[in-house]
């Protein structure tokens, strides 16, 4: 597989760097929500479609800002942007999917200080890729963001029915488990003829 | 940004007192007790000198920011605060993001885009809301400083445990001479996960010899 090829990329940012487990972005939903399977499956889903249109917000606003040398602007403007992006996809879901908009409700707010996303929109800047290739990058990190996310909240279910020592409870267990899996994704690093 | 103020029923007397300084360092350490910031604790803790340097940039966005935030408390109305200080914030992490990049290029690449990424640092914005924009200068700047030396020694803690076990070094000096086998997987992710969350169970049990409980909130969605 070529380095640059849609499905490397996506395998890339979906498996061997996954954004939670290697590259630890995205860390605070993915201990704080993970409690229980019904919230991480939505919350995955609602992260991966925010990646997605910050992810052709920030292809756009790079062109802009590149077009007239004012790179020094970019963190500012990403972040503000993908804040703007946040509230207009909320108000979008609102009038148009009000269902889907009740699935996400609460979490959709939560997902502008993800650094997942901002994460995601500086490494397709720094990576130079195009638009498509941002766009595969963008579903490959949403779907890693979602399995890892919903791994932990099915091991965190059935560790909530064992006996646990009191001095581990809460979050070093959740560290723990984070650590384990992350060891696990180690496996997928020679996919795709190493890096 | 519940995190900080459901801690809160502490009586608000005006200057600068010793406990205005020490909360973070140790009763709400922001690593160890309130569980912000992750993300580059954990990214950047491969080895001490990424950790300092990372702290140590955290810090001044932490305290510069804050120093702003509490200066424009008064001008800032309250429906677009939040936005407000996202872009402060923005400005300060820029200026660090230039200013890193000027005095170590190495540095500059080994911390990646991890720099930039303080601009979403749930500690920042979470100190910026819940105290820099309700207290004077002093006492943001002070409790600021605290914070922020509190996030720097755990993640000094943190990168010294990981680069001794994974490196067999110390800020590059080796320790271990050659007959030592670097422990790899320590400077690797799951390394990460595993020592913060053995500090964990350390700092828990410490404060348990101590007799005090402490209630760990578990990540930052909850509140921001």
């Amino acid at each position: 597989m070529a380095h640059d090829s849609l499905s490397f990329i996506f395998l890339n940012a979906a498996l061997m760097n996954n954004f939670v487990l290697a590259l630890f972005l995205g860390l605070c939903p993915f201990l704080g929500v993970s409690g229980k399977l019904e919230t991480a499956g939505p919350m995955g889903l609602a992260t991966s479609f925010v990646m997605l249109v910050s992810s052709v917000c920030a292809y756009f606003i790079n062109e802009i800002l590149v077009a007239w040398d004012i790179t020094f602007l970019r963190l500012i403007a990403y972040i503000t942007v993908i804040a703007s992006a946040v509230q207009l996809v909320e108000m979008t879901l609102k009038k148009f999917a009000p269902a889907l908009f009740r699935a996400l409700g609460i979490y959709l707010p939560l997902i502008t200080t993800n650094c997942a996303i901002l994460g995601l929109a500086l490494f397709q800047t720094f990576k130079e890729y195009d638009f498509l290739q941002s766009l595969v990058y963008a579903l490959g990190a949403g779907a890693g963001f979602t399995l890892a996310i919903m791994l932990m909240s099915g091991l965190r279910e059935k560790l909530d029915l064992s006996d646990v020592p009191g001095i581990v409870r809460g979050a070093a267990l959740s560290l723990m488990l984070g650590g384990l899996l992350s060891l696990s994704f180690m496996g997928f690093a020679g996919l795709g003829g190493g890096h | 940004m519940t995190t900080v103020t459901t801690k809160g029923g502490r009586k608000k007397e005006e200057g600068i007192t010793w406990d205005v300084f020490a909360q973070g360092l140790w009763r709400d350490n922001p690593v160890l007790v309130m569980l912000l910031g992750l993300c580059p604790v954990l990214a950047v803790s491969n080895s001490a000198v990424n950790a300092l340097a990372m702290g140590l940039a955290t810090t001044f966005v932490l305290v510069s920011s804050g120093a702003l935030v509490s200066l424009l408390r008064h001008l800032i109305p309250k429906q677009v605060r939040i936005a407000t200080y996202i872009v402060i914030i923005a400005t300060f992490v820029t200026i660090v993001d230039y200013l890193i990049q000027a005095i170590s290029l190495d540095l500059y690449n080994a911390l990646g885009a991890f720099i930039q990424l303080i601009v979403v640092n749930c500690i920042i914005l979470g100190r910026a809301e819940a105290y820099a924009s309700r207290n004077t200068l002093g006492r943001a700047v002070v409790n600021a400083t605290g914070m922020g030396l509190g996030f720097t020694l755990a993640l000094l803690a943190l990168g010294s445990i990981r680069e001794i076990l994974g490196a067999g070094s110390l800020f590059g000096i080796d320790l271990f001479g050659k007959g030592f086998e670097p422990w790899v997987v320590m400077i690797m992710p799951p390394g990460g996960f595993i020592v913060l969350s053995l500090l964990l169970v350390a700092f828990n049990w410490i404060n348990q010899r101590l007799g005090r409980q402490i209630e760990q909130s578990e990540g930052c969605g909850h509140g921001t």
